[in-house]
């Protein structure tokens, strides 16, 4: 079963990879989708059966597989955008720049101080590598939609770290955690449709117009 | 007078083919005191000595046809200099006196200016010239630094016996890092490598031929000394050895592609080769310290190898160009073109060279990266961590980038027509000047054919530095293929050779029919509608824009029939020259103007200078 | 011995028809019959049957470049492994000659083109070695990691190490090694996403382009050393994705001799399926396959 897991992990690493290397939102989108859905099966992986790891399983795999993708491409639609046009940095430099940070997650998933059972698995430098790519996402990118895909990113690398604790973490925290990106997606939405009503266009660089001269 | 000249440089080429055959037979040391001096020969001074006078020697025949004594009047200026530089570099190699070394350095660096600025009338060569002095002064000022050091661990100027030198770890640090500045300056290791493409664009070719030949490697002699007089190495030496090395290899190659001056794309180019020959190095000196034989031992080969295949391939270029030069008298390659229906010798020769510096095999280039390949795959299988092996793709992308350069190079130089007027009304044939590209040409392929000659030459180097025999049979499981390679390269001229008879066979029994190149039905196709080299190389110069970043003015049309003013202009930039050192110079000499105040010309205030430095200086002494 | 003559025979004798498995999937796919799977062979004795057109242009390097290029194929055909098979020729650090051996090719079809002083094939020149030259360093980096799990440094032990066992072990990283070769695949032998073979369109062409201008035996060497190339490199990566033995030598050659045609199958879908990318996506595509080959050696490091 570990090694599924594993081969899963490098799916999401991949996942990330490609998020960095496209341009058009959709796709992007339907990447983070099939993210969220595949960190939905990981803890059915690694932990044993309970009511709770169902829970867990279901409700993840329907707020980052099903609802928040749709929010995102609802909006997408409505703003009437396609693709992330003019990046702060390339593609190819932003994937190049993913790759070396996920080389040195493993680096830094060898220094720290962990559990041996949790050593030989990918979990830890696949989180950091994903929160990471998150990071790459928000700053490089121009779109306040490709900011609400960057964090999402920035949040299923936390949910992997998370998953080698899912026996010790309360359905609360993770619940609430939901809840909370769930409700900053609907913010982020009706923020998106303003900035698009407003300025015509989703740049978010153009927001440094509503500073105080 | 004009025999006279003429006759001092035949005599200079004498003395040189002479030097050839001495230097051959000197293996041993050969301690001569003179006063406080020493100079010997050891294998290191030898494997630098050998494509020295080879180099030299042919530079000194191409010369006599290239730069006419009858016909210039400055040769008399440049053949003395071209006299000077050799011995100054010859000396250079011999002593082991660091006074008597930082002299032979200088007159060394001089010479060269002087050979570059030969062209006195020419702005860009004055500029090129300054630059180069500036360059080369400071990096002799960190020279001044070592030597000063070194005299203060051993307490006198010679140069501490190999492998005798240990001393606290800061001043061991101090010591590598002067000398790192210093000698890889003049190596043109990057980021010290700023004054290289315009000296060697606007030196005579046969000159920067040696220039990249032969003086660059005198910085790789300087830190291959300075590395040899110590008992241990830190870890960290080897390691920036490398990823200067890289840095230089990847970005000198990038920046060559960019360029639209030939010669500048050669002087680029070295920048690259000698970012090779340090990787090398560097791999050596990790191997030293981790006791990894195989790294150690394949990188010093590599290195080695590539230093001697690097002034050969590298001259012939040289010499190649300035053949192109006279006949097309222009330097901009994109409006040369189909030079090689008219010199048909030069373009195999540069072809030829053109294979070797890209590393393709059967041709010399191939046999030293090949050790360096080695050396990376093993650590690659072999240790836990394995960092090296990532010499090999950096290897590969550094030779995918060399082919675009020098398909591009000889491409538009040689083949296809001429681009313009120039290029096509001066006369042009190979001359004599091929004779001496001919033997270094023909070393290439005798070196690339059986690498074994070479290798053999190379070891007692290896072994001078490893202090034990060196069999390359058998390196901890790993053999050194080098008679397959052999046959192989042999294998492969053979099958070209049959292919080729059996083609010319074919096409007697066939119709053939000549016409114009098939424009795709446009019917009436110009010289101009042909790729320049600057489009073929503009798809990777923007994919490493962060590098060689070139300027594009682009006009600005405006109306249906725009003036004929506007036109479009591409510049590769200097990324370190023109944009950071340029506008820090400038801006040193305006914050010092106020300086100037100080020479007004009047005598007794000088003289109070004088006095207040002198009462200062009391003050303080007390 | 008998390995090394068929090693031969298969190596000069299949590559056409691969081309022709190749163009009758396309067919298959577009609901049409298609030519005969012969065709290659039939087109390629046409050719040296028919008589040569030169440009004025051109010197000894346009009628050298095709023949340079064939010499190199073949001497890397010698060095690859068929197949379970040893190669005829092994040493340490083969796969650097066999990565070179290509080098030579493609710098001789390249100054070939810009032989003729067309603009066209010297647009298709540059394509040709920018992109060889971002394919380059993932086909080392692969080599390095399959390198590293054989632990030798002959391609002939490297590329008959992989089996179904070490796939069930280190299946992700494996995984990773293949697509990354199949990329590079299709990028060297000029086929879609990356180039379209069969395109008449100059502007949009790589390979093709490049040797517009050669005609007669000159063409019959470049198609056949373009078909050997395309077995050459297909070998590697059979080699590494279908890594079967059955233990008897015969039947391994048949095998391998399937799954090359297979391999020519799953070429002809993807053409049938995908589209030519974007030229300034391309790039794009050959640093993703370096990245994932990096990847796949980060995962078999740790």
């Amino acid at each position: 079963m570990n090694s599924l897991a594993d081969q899963l992990l490098v799916l999401v690493m991949l996942i990330n990879l490609i998020m960095l290397g496209s341009s058009r939102l959709i796709f992007s989108i339907r990447a983070v989708a099939a993210q969220g859905v595949i960190l939905g099966i990981l803890p059915g992986l690694i932990h044993p059966f309970s009511l709770h790891l169902t829970g867990i399983t279901a409700s993840v795999i329907l707020a980052k597989g099903i609802i928040i993708p749709y929010l995102i491409s609802d909006a997408v639609h409505k703003a009437h955008i396609r693709r992330e046009v003019e990046p702060f940095i390339g593609y190819v430099p932003t994937l190049f720049l993913g790759a070396v940070f996920t080389a040195l997650a493993f680096v830094f998933a060898e220094k720290l101080p962990l559990a041996p059972e949790h050593k030989e698995l990918l979990f830890v430098p696949a989180s950091i590598a994903t929160l990471l790519t998150g990071f790459l996402i928000l700053t490089t990118r121009r779109k306040a939609i490709s900011q609400v895909i960057g964090y999402l990113v920035l949040e299923n690398g936390i949910f992997v770290f998370g998953l080698l604790l899912t026996e010790a973490m309360p359905f609360m925290v993770e619940a609430g955690a939901l809840l909370d990106l769930l409700v900053g997606i609907f913010v982020m939405g009706i923020v998106i449709n303003q900035i698009s009503q407003e300025f015509s266009s989703l740049d978010t660089s153009r927001l440094r117009a509503l500073k105080e001269e | 007078m004009l025999v006279l000249v003429a006759s001092s440089i035949g005599w200079y080429a004498l003395f040189c083919l002479l030097g050839g055959t001495l230097g051959g037979i000197y293996q041993l040391d050969w301690p001569m005191p003179f006063g406080p001096a020493l100079f010997a020969v050891d294998p290191l001074s030898a494997l630098f000595l050998f494509p020295l006078f080879l180099v030299s020697g042919c530079v000194a025949l191409y010369s006599l046809s290239y730069w006419p004594a009858a016909e210039r009047s400055d040769s008399a200026r440049l053949t003395l200099f071209v006299g000077v530089f050799t011995a100054a570099m010859v000396l250079v190699l011999l002593v082991r006196n660091g006074v008597l070394f930082l002299m032979a350095w200088e007159l060394m660096a001089l010479a060269a200016y002087f050979l570059l600025t030969t062209e006195q009338h020419n702005r860009e060569a004055q500029k090129a010239g300054t630059i180069y002095l500036l360059a080369t002064h400071s990096g002799t000022m960190a020279l001044f630094a070592l030597f000063s050091l070194l005299h203060r661990v051993t307490g006198s100027f010679l140069l501490p016996a190999p492998h005798s030198l240990s001393t606290s770890v800061t001043l061991e640090a101090v010591i590598l890092v002067t000398a790192l500045i210093g000698f890889g300056g003049k190596a043109g290791l990057m980021p010290l490598h700023f004054w290289l493409p315009g000296a060697h664009a606007n030196a005579p070719s046969h000159v920067s031929a040696m220039m990249s030949g032969l003086m660059l490697k005198m910085g790789v002699y300087g830190i291959l000394r300075t590395v040899l007089l110590f008992v241990d190495l830190p870890g960290w030496f080897g390691w920036l050895l490398l990823v200067l090395g890289g840095w230089s290899a990847l970005n000198g190659i990038a920046l060559a592609a960019g360029q639209r001056d030939l010669k500048r794309l050669l002087a680029c180019s070295s920048i690259e080769n000698i970012g090779i020959i340090f990787i090398g190095i560097g791999m050596a000196l990790v191997g030293l310290q981790t006791g990894a034989q195989v790294l150690f031992i394949c990188g010093f080969f590599g290195a080695f190898l590539h230093i001697v295949n690097h002034g050969l391939f590298k001259s012939v270029l040289f010499l190649g160009s300035g053949v192109v030069l006279h006949s097309s008298g222009t330097r901009e390659m994109d409006r040369m073109g189909g030079l090689a229906k008219r010199m048909p010798v030069t373009a195999a020769l540069f072809l030829v060279a053109s294979l070797a510096i890209c590393g393709l095999p059967p041709l010399n280039g191939f046999v030293g990266e090949l050790f360096l390949y080695l050396g990376a795959l093993y650590d690659g299988i072999a240790s836990p961590l394995p960092v090296l092996a990532l010499v090999a793709p950096l290897l590969a992308l550094v030779g995918g980038m060399a082919a675009i350069t020098f398909v591009k190079a000889y491409g538009t130089i040689f083949l296809g027509t001429a681009r313009s007027t120039v290029a096509e009304h001066r006369h042009a044939a190979d001359g004599p000047m091929v004779g001496p590209m001919l033997l270094l040409a023909v070393c290439c392929l005798a070196i690339g054919l059986a690498p074994l000659l070479l290798v053999r030459m190379v070891a007692p180097v290896v072994r001078f530095y490893s202090g034990a025999d060196v069999n390359l049979a058998d390196l901890g499981g790993l053999q050194i293929p080098l008679m397959p390679l052999t046959a192989l390269n042999l294998l492969l001229l053979a099958l070209i050779v049959v292919l080729a008879v059996c083609y010319r066979l074919r096409l007697h029994g066939l119709p053939k029919a000549a016409s114009a190149t098939w424009g795709c039905a446009y019917q009436a196709p110009s010289p101009r509608i042909q790729y320049t080299g600057t489009s073929f190389s503009e798809m990777m110069v923007n994919l490493v824009g962060y590098v060689a970043a070139p300027q594009r003015l682009k006009p600005v049309l405006a109306g249906f029939f725009p003036a004929r003013t506007a036109t479009f202009s591409y510049r590769p930039v200097e990324l370190l020259l023109d944009r950071v050192l340029t506008p820090l110079f400038s801006w040193i000499g305006l914050a010092f103007s106020y300086m100037r105040r100080l020479q007004h010309g009047q005598l007794h205030i000088y003289v109070l200078y004088v006095f207040a430095t002198l009462f200062v200086l009391m003050i303080w002494a007390h | 011995m008998i390995d090394i003559i068929i090693h031969c025979t298969v190596a000069l004798l299949l590559p056409p028809l691969l081309l022709g498995v190749i163009t009758k999937t396309k067919a298959a796919f577009a609901g049409r019959i298609g030519a005969p799977l012969l065709q290659s062979y039939y087109d390629i004795f046409k050719l040296f049957r028919k008589g040569s057109v030169f440009s004025t242009t051109t010197t000894w390097v346009f009628r050298a470049g095709p023949l340079v290029t064939l010499a190199a194929t073949v001497t890397a055909a010698l060095l690859v492994p068929l197949g379970r098979h040893n190669a005829p020729l092994s040493f340490d650090g083969d796969m650097v000659l066999f990565a070179y051996l290509f080098g030579l090719g493609r710098f001789f079809t390249t100054a070939a083109a810009l032989d003729t002083g067309s603009s066209f094939e010297g647009m298709g020149a540059a394509r040709e070695v920018t992109f060889s030259c971002l394919a380059e360093p993932t086909l080392f980096i692969a080599l390095i990691t399959l390198a590293r799990m054989s632990g030798s440094l002959r391609l002939s032990t490297i590329l008959t190490y992989p089996s179904p066992g070490l796939w069930l072990a280190t299946g992700a990283s494996m995984l990773l090694l293949v697509a990354a070769l199949f990329i590079i695949l299709l990028a060297e032998n000029c086929r879609i996403p990356f180039d379209d073979p069969t395109t008449h369109l100059e502007l949009t062409m790589i390979h093709e382009v490049m040797v517009l201008d050669h005609s007669g035996p000159a063409f019959g060497v470049i198609l056949y050393s373009a078909a050997l190339k395309l077995l050459v490199l297909g070998a590697v990566f059979v080699n590494v994705a279908l890594p079967v033995s059955t233990g008897d030598s015969l039947e391994d050659w048949g095998l391998f001799v399937v799954a090359m045609l297979a391999l020519a199958v799953g070429i002809g879908v993807v053409e049938s399926v995908m589209a030519r990318l974007r030229l300034l996506r391309i790039p794009q595509l050959l640093v993703g396959a370096t990245i994932l080959s990096a990847f796949g050696m980060l995962l078999v490091l740790r």
